[in-house]
């Protein structure tokens, strides 16, 4: 009796999280937080009050789709736009294998990915040029619906090829390597269709907009992460001569700012080459982006190693392992794990110093931005464009942060 | 089997010379060496050739002479003084743009990294979304963007003038200042004055304690003398100091300072501190870019330091100011020491970007100096030069203070 008696008396605490509840807890919990969110609650209506206002009513944002096209090719000729979404389609095909083959982390990125291209499918942010006037004007009828929708086969054309070959690929472990090797190859395969042969190719200088940024990082992160990880191997290193080498170019070049490579590529590049040796504008930036992230990326890759416990070194050398093999199947796969956050980190900031090759004249995402802006019937319209420039860098840059978060959690970094 | 082991043995005792890792190792780095001399030799040979194209002689005479050019802001130059002249305006506003920056930059983003740890729902969610929006776009954008906004402020005559001191217009930002008043000395003497007695406290103070309780400790585990002082300083120096100061306020005939206000004379703004429009749209661009990665620092760092510590001071019965003061902060420095390093670093080095605004900084005069002579290899030179001074004093000076309180942590 006196058992159930006990049982009876204790009660549950009270745990009903209602909204009232939950405002006294995170917002009303002590006078000083009171006196915090009033504040806060001020300041969050004057910035929505503000921003509202101007993005509804004083905002002019005829400016973004009248040059989506040159903002998001530049001057790129659109005869040959066909090149860019040939590129498009490919990446779409290897994405759905992937996404088929792997499931699991890689199939949700992907998804996130087609998911985007859907959305973009449907923002009916095309526009009919109004040939009298300078600017363009959007008319929500039955037909601009339709207009979207042609424009737009490409882009439908990739997600339906995407959703296929998620199909095609499921659950075949075979094509596994050839997936690979598709990816490997993607980055070269993509530069030859981009620019084309003979008389239809379409040379770097041509290249602009989202685009060019979009090349620009892709190529730099492909490129910058193996050198990185030869850098950092070539630091620790028992060989004196290649240690200090490593130690002297990672040194130097994070010591200095990028633009000053980019500036130096731009300008002392044909003084050190011979005679009549010319190297691509382009080229050249992606050359010092290169150059520039490897050293960052070395010293990632170095807080990696470090991380790993020199048994394992031992171990792999016990098993009469090779000092490649060693590195390439013992450590570096536990280093890279280890600084995941730290390499994407890296990513995302060679994703951002691509606009620096604005200031040596390319016309990436933020070049182009400008020379809409310097076009007179566009002048003031700045806070419009840079607005919508900083959206789509702010998306990308997102993406790839939360998507290092899955990646880790994936992995169980930290967790075994 | 004896011919077996036989031949193992020969093996391991005859190995060729190029299957000797002694040998390899060696043999590669001399090859990896005369690599390196010779693709040095071949860029060398190139730029001589270069050079001799572009008829420019290689030698460092242009920086004496007259360079020609104006630079709207710095420190006193004239366009009749030396390129070297020149480039050194070029250094002090680098350094002025980076040391004030870092300031701001600092007490901005540990203001938002702690809010970000804040128990309050709608302050976290702001800093983080300041954090994530600021840290996610590039920083030149952000320049760019400021420096339209800072063009685009209304005229001198339609200044828009905040509380009467701070004022916006085209020219750019004007800010009140303290000036000096001839009275200033007399208080400067005062301010000498607390000085010296703050000393003579600590030391009284020290001697005081020393002998107050030399027949209580044991002698060898009696504390150093030293750190008696340091006792004392930490106790006495700071209030005695102030007293005498705030004292010296008072005993002066008229106050030490008085505020400048910047005033509306003729056409233009004079009086207080001035900012150009280019000079605020980079340190606006700089600070709240670098801030938002220092919040993410100074969270990550306070967050690193192990629940259980908390949990343990505040079960031994601290104060939740005290946990913070005494138990969180101390741990959570080191760790936020070497990152902050990096990011101030970062800053400097992201000044560069005032290039393409036109604040004359290094890169700008470099650039400017180089499409007048045409010496890009020397000025390159000088300009990579003066970043990596810049970076390892730095980096130096952090390393030492990092140096310093993971000792202090470890001894205590």
């Amino acid at each position: 009796m006196e058992n159930i008696a006990i049982t009876q008396e204790v009660k549950p605490p009270n745990t009903s999280k209602g909204p009232v509840k939950w405002l006294q807890d995170n917002l009303f919990n002590t006078w000083y937080n009171t006196i915090l969110t009033c504040l806060a609650l001020v300041f969050l209506f004057f910035v929505f009050k503000g921003g509202l206002t101007w993005i509804f009513t004083q905002a002019e944002w005829e400016v973004i789709p009248a040059n989506l096209q040159i903002l998001m090719i530049g001057p790129y000729p659109i005869e040959q736009a066909w090149r860019i979404w040939i590129v498009l389609c490919t990446l779409f095909v290897l994405l759905g294998l992937s996404a088929g083959v792997w499931k699991g982390l890689v199939l949700r990125i992907s998804a996130a990915i087609a998911i985007f291209g859907l959305i973009l499918l449907l923002i009916p942010l095309d526009v009919v040029k109004n040939s009298e006037a300078e600017y363009a004007v959007l008319e929500f009828n039955f037909n601009i619906i339709y207009l979207i929708f042609l424009k737009r086969t490409w882009l439908l054309g990739g997600l339906v090829l995407f959703i296929v070959t998620f199909f095609l690929g499921r659950d075949k472990n075979v094509l596994k390597r050839w997936v690979i090797g598709g990816w490997v190859l993607s980055l070269p395969y993509t530069m030859m269709v981009l620019h084309g042969f003979g008389e239809n190719s379409v040379s770097t200088t041509h290249w602009g907009g989202l685009f060019l940024t979009l090349v620009l990082a892709a190529a730099g992160i492909t490129m910058c992460f193996p050198l990185g990880v030869l850098l950092a191997l070539g630091r620790r290193s028992q060989l004196p001569a290649i240690k200090w080498v490593s130690t002297i170019y990672i040194e130097t070049i994070r010591g200095v700012p990028l633009i000053t490579l980019l500036i130096m590529g731009s300008v002392l590049f044909p003084i050190f080459m011979p005679g009549d040796f010319q190297l691509d504008k382009v080229l050249r930036a992606e050359l010092a982006l290169i150059l520039f992230s490897a050293a960052y990326m070395a010293e990632n890759v170095r807080g990696g190693l470090q991380a790993v416990p020199q048994g394992q070194v031992e171990a792999a050398q016990a098993v009469g392992l090779t000092y490649p093999k060693t590195m390439l199947f013992i450590v570096l796969p536990q280093a890279l794990r280890a600084v995941i956050p730290a390499i994407v980190g890296q990513f995302i900031s060679l994703f951002k110093d691509t606009s620096l090759v604005t200031i040596i004249g390319l016309l990436d995402l933020l070049g182009i931005a400008r020379s809409v802006l310097a076009n007179p019937t566009w002048q003031g319209r700045y806070i419009e464009v840079y607005l919508f420039v900083a959206a789509i860098y702010f998306v990308f840059c997102y993406a790839m942060s939360y998507v290092s978060q899955k990646i880790e959690a994936d992995l169980g970094v930290g967790k075994h | 089997m004896p011919h077996a082991s036989n031949t193992m043995a020969q093996n391991s005792t005859n190995i060729p010379f190029y299957r000797d890792i002694r040998f390899l190792k060696v043999f590669f780095q001399i090859l990896f060496l005369i690599g390196l001399i010779l693709l040095a030799g071949f860029l060398y040979s190139n730029m001589l050739h270069g050079l001799r194209r572009q008829n420019l002689p290689l030698d460092l005479s242009f920086l004496s002479s007259e360079a020609g050019f104006g630079i709207s802001e710095g420190i006193d130059y004239d366009p009749s003084d030396s390129y070297l002249k020149a480039f050194w305006v070029g250094v002090v506003n680098t350094v002025k743009i980076s040391i004030i920056g870092i300031i701001f930059a600092t007490v901005f983003g540990f203001i938002f990294g702690i809010a970000r740890l804040s128990s309050n729902w709608l302050i976290r969610n702001i800093a983080a979304i300041y954090v994530e929006i600021f840290r996610n776009i590039p920083l030149l954008l952000q320049i760019f963007f400021w420096a339209a906004l800072t063009r685009a402020l209304p005229m001198v005559t339609n200044s828009i003038t905040i509380s009467d001191s701070i004022v916006l217009n085209v020219r750019g930002i004007y800010l009140p200042t303290l000036e000096r008043t001839p009275e200033f000395n007399t208080w400067l003497s005062y301010l000498f004055a607390g000085i010296i007695l703050a000393i003579i406290v600590v030391f009284v103070l020290a001697a005081f304690r020393r002998f107050g309780r030399f027949s209580e400790v044991h002698h060898t585990d009696r504390p150093s003398f030293i750190s008696d002082i340091i006792f004392g300083a930490k106790w006495a120096a700071a209030p005695t100091f102030l007293i005498v100061a705030i004292a010296g306020l008072f005993l002066t005939s008229e106050p030490p300072f008085v505020v400048n206000r910047p005033e509306l004379q003729g056409f233009n703004y004079v009086g207080g501190m001035n900012f150009t429009p280019e000079f605020s749209a980079l340190l606006i661009g700089l600070t709240v870019y670098t801030s938002a990665f220092i919040a993410e620092v100074v969270r990550s760092g306070i967050q690193a330091v192990v629940k259980g510590q908390r949990e343990a001071a505040r079960a031994v019965g601290l104060k939740e100011s005290q946990v913070l003061r005494l138990i969180v902060i101390p741990q959570s420095i080191p760790i936020i020491v070497p990152p902050l390093t990096s990011q101030y670093l970062n800053l400097a080095k992201n000044s560069s970007l005032a290039t393409a605004i036109g604040y004359p900084e290094l890169l700008h005069i470099g650039h400017t100096m180089m499409n007048q002579t045409g010496q890009s290899i020397p000025i390159f030179g000088m300009i990579m030069a003066s970043y990596l001074i810049m970076s390892l004093t730095t980096s130096a000076f952090m390393n030492w203070y990092n140096y310093r309180i993971t000792r202090i942590g470890r001894s205590s």
